[in-house]
């Protein structure tokens, strides 16, 4: 009776412009099997945790290049939290500083992807953090 | 999921968003709370205007949903929930989908309600999964509940058969428009609309969904000619009337007939959506006067209640029978001594005497 597909939330927060990464990596987690929601570009926190409540999804991937990824992560888990939803997982994708690293994990982001990861690499990790 | 179908459903109908877009997934998934829950909400469905939207891909169904979505919130104060189907590969099961990136406008409205739905194989699966999903948001307390899917064969006239209104989207300049309008979506159609009315060929796209509407939908007049009264097939939105004297009659036979009406609509400008928003509710109000609004209802309910007592039967019958015993069946089916029909004969009475059908 099980049939669950893990379901996941591609965004993009914040104003840069494009959105190339956020559709390949879409495409790999189709590919992969998953359900993948597609947003499209300049959403802000508030309609990323709305979008993840109403598909209730699983995991919420975040394509962040702009370097604002301080601000907008912490506050999404923030609001994933506030509705209830603080099972879901979040990974982000994009330029993120060596340094910032631990303090995004220690805020709940459970993976982060520079720009040369592997689509495998993310989709391995999502089944994983899904067991 | 640890959620007891019991405060679930009390949830749902207290408008808690958590619980709902929980519970859709639970039906999604065919998950026995979900199925519970189901028959508990079932008593407060019923009120929701279900609203199909269908056409190709690419003829602005998105578009046109999200401002159709925002008229109602804008004009009528009424509650809106979205269902959007989208495709499932077929080779990994996997989908992505991609209707609300056409919605933002919608966000920040609890009023509003998006899910995204992946059509997950089977053409029957994803009607009832639809359905289901109608359901709930109808005992949530959605007065509209807007289901897009894409135009693509036989799951569109089941979800026609699910909506009070259908509602084609065709666009100009989408290549081969005989193709794009087929006849065969045209019947289900209750509402046309000619999306992307900014872009050259919209006269060719409307002239084209006019012949075929003629020849999908004749209207009957009733004439007096020489005291004898003919009934005469006039096309859709013929210009030229036979130059007979109508009768009176005739007036109140036209109508009984819905004409599906074509409106022609910019919808990343929301340009024409009012017109469409009145067709809708012209349609609505036809529905009622007519009865059709209750026998499309009871229609829907009694072929829902046949296809569930058809499962039941098939597993109570695979319940009770021997592996062995229905396997023997299909050799014999499978080699010519036994027709399917005496199988089945065979197998509920346990008799295999030969009758002439
Ligand atoms: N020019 C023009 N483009 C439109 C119109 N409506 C939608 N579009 C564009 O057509 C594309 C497909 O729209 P979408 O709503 O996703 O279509 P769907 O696949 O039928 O749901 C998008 O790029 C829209 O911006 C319109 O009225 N005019
Ligand atoms: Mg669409």
């Amino acid at each position: 009776m099980s049939e669950h597909k893990i379901r996941v939330l591609v965004a993009k927060p914040g104003l840069d412009g494009h959105d190339r990464g956020a559709k390949v990596v879409a495409r790999a987690l189709r590919d992969a099997g998953m359900e993948v929601i597609y947003t499209g570009l300049r959403q802000t926190p508030e309609m990323i945790a709305e979008a993840a409540l109403q598909e209730d999804v699983d995991v919420v991937g975040l394509s962040i290049l702009s370097g604002a990824h301080m601000a907008l992560a912490p506050r999404i888990v923030e609001l994933l939290k506030a509705n209830g939803q603080d099972k879901v997982k979040v990974f982000i994708g994009g330029i993120v500083p060596d340094e910032d690293m631990p303090r995004l994990k220690e805020m709940g982001i459970t993976g982060i992807y520079g720009p040369g990861a592997s689509t495998e690499d993310i989709v391995k990790d999502i089944l994983e953090a899904m067991k | 999921m640890s959620v007891m179908s019991k405060p679930i459903t009390n949830s749902v109908l207290e408008g808690n968003r958590l619980a709902l877009a929980r519970l859709l997934t639970q039906v999604e998934n065919h998950s026995p709370e979900g199925r519970a829950a189901l028959a508990e909400l079932f008593p407060h469905t019923g009120k929701a205007h279900l609203i199909g939207v269908t056409g190709a891909p690419g003829t602005g169904k998105s578009s046109l949903v999200n401002q159709l979505a925002l008229h109602y919130r804008k004009t009528e104060n009424k509650k809106v929930a979205i269902i959007a189907v989208d495709p499932s590969s077929p080779f990994t099961g996997g989908a992505v989908l991609g209707d609300r990136v056409r919605m933002r406008d919608l966000s920040g409205d609890d009023g509003v309600f998006i899910r995204s739905m992946a059509s997950r194989g089977s053409v029957g699966g994803i009607a009832q999964t639809t359905a289901a999903f109608a359901q709930i948001f109808d005992a949530a307390g959605y007065e509209i509940v807007i289901i897009e899917t894409v135009g693509a064969g036989q799951s569109e006239v089941d979800i026609a058969r699910l909506a009070h209104t259908t509602i084609v989207v065709e666009a100009p300049g989408l290549g081969d428009d005989i193709q794009a309008i087929k006849a065969g979506i045209l019947e289900i159609a209750d509402v046309l609309v000619i999306n992307k009315a900014d872009r050259p060929g919209v006269e060719h796209t409307e002239r084209a969904l006019c012949s075929t509407l003629a020849l999908a939908h004749p209207i009957p007049r009733v004439y007096r000619h020489h005291g004898q009264t003919m009934t005469v097939m006039v096309p859709a939105g013929a210009k030229n009337l036979p130059a007979l004297e109508p009768d009176s009659s005739a007036t109140r036979s036209d109508m009984v007939i819905w004409i599906p009406p074509i409106n022609k609509t910019v919808a990343t400008e929301g340009k024409g959506i009012a017109d469409v928003a009145e067709s809708i509710a012209k349609h609505a109000e036809h529905l009622h006067v007519t009865g059709d609004w209750a026998s499309r209802d009871r229609a829907r309910l009694r072929s829902e209640l046949e296809a569930a007592l058809e499962a039941a039967l098939m597993s109570r019958f695979f319940a009770n029978i021997q592996n062995e015993k229905y396997n023997d069946v299909v050799e014999q089916v499978v080699g010519r001594t036994l027709s399917p029909h005496e199988a089945v004969r065979k197998l509920l009475n346990g008799s295999s005497k030969q009758e002439n059908v």
